[in-house]
């Protein structure tokens, strides 16, 4: 499945990285110690977080994950959208929080 | 990080990659203030003011100087969401002094952790270099207490056949920190 089919069925909106949407989708993390999400979410993951700054984006980079999705409506920083679109590392919104939000990726991924 | 104490050693790495031969660590709590103060000094070969412009982009950072990584900007990002302050002052050739002001009642506070792990392993995975860590503590009534480890001193006393990686030297490395943390923290609420 690619990050797009998953955002469209769970009712994302996308802010950024348009241009990664095609990246499949291999898995789920959740966390927002952003150190810890460096050394523990796997490529391909889709990672859950309210942290929408440069270094999330970063970590998302070296992580190789597939797309960042901020849950409850967590912002998403200026300086950090333009590096998603640069790197095209697809950000999306969504109102759940992340446990409702990890629970609707399950269900996708079953 | 999970700890701060990683921070320091992912910075004083920087500077070891800097060629540093003397890395100085300094911790200092001020309970009236509020304020965690932590610094890493170095005389390794600093940064232009280019650079140093760049280092706490972690693009910059992660594409141009692998070694240096995130650990700058993470710990900024540490810094400034308990409301503190980050600085960042580098002379080409002179070398470069990070410095991050926590404020250890925020919620966001990440602990301390195990500061004195970090300064002994620098000693033990670095013993041909030199370390200074210094640490203070300011208590409510004004009162100061701060003790220092120096391994200049420690080589002078030691002597040039007893490498500072020895596992005597090691050992006494961990009781001296231990029991001057103790001393230090002794009665005081950190």
């Amino acid at each position: 499945m690619t990050v797009k089919e998953m955002a469209e069925a769970c009712g994302w909106k996308l802010l950024a990285g348009e241009e990664g949407q095609d990246n499949e989708v291999d898995g789920c993390y959740v966390g927002d110690l952003l150190s810890w999400v460096m050394g523990r979410a796997q490529a391909g993951n889709v990672w859950l977080t309210v942290m929408g700054n440069l270094n999330a984006i970063a970590v998302a980079a070296l992580a190789d994950t597939s797309c960042i999705v901020l849950c409850e409506d967590s912002a998403l920083d200026a300086d950090a959208q333009k590096r998603a679109d640069m790197q095209g590392i697809p950000v999306y919104s969504c109102s759940p929080n992340l446990y409702d939000t990890a629970v609707q990726v399950h269900e996708m991924l079953k | 990080m999970r700890e701060l104490s990683l921070n320091v050693m992912d910075l004083a790495q920087n500077s070891i990659s800097a060629g540093a031969s003397l890395v100085t660590v300094a911790v200092e709590e001020d309970l009236g203030a509020d304020t965690l103060s932590i610094s890493i000094s170095d005389n390794g070969k600093g940064m232009s003011p280019e650079q140093v412009e760049h280092v706490t982009d972690p693009f910059f950072t992660t594409r141009t100087t692998r070694s240096v990584g995130l650990g700058v900007p993470l710990f900024k990002m540490e810094a400034e969401m308990t409301g503190g302050s980050f600085s960042i002052h580098s002379v080409l050739g002179e070398g470069t002094t990070t410095a991050a002001v926590f404020k250890p009642s925020s919620v966001d506070m990440i602990p301390l952790g195990d500061i004195n792990g970090t300064v002994s392993m620098l000693v033990l995975m670095n013993p041909d270099l030199d370390f200074v860590f210094t640490r203070k503590l300011r208590l409510e009534n004004g009162e100061e207490r701060e003790f220092a480890l120096r391994t200049l001193e420690l080589r002078e006393v030691l002597g040039e056949d007893v490498p500072l990686n020895a596992p005597d030297v090691t050992q006494w490395v961990n009781e001296y920190l231990a029991e001057n943390t103790a001393e230090l923290l002794g009665g005081a609420e950190t």
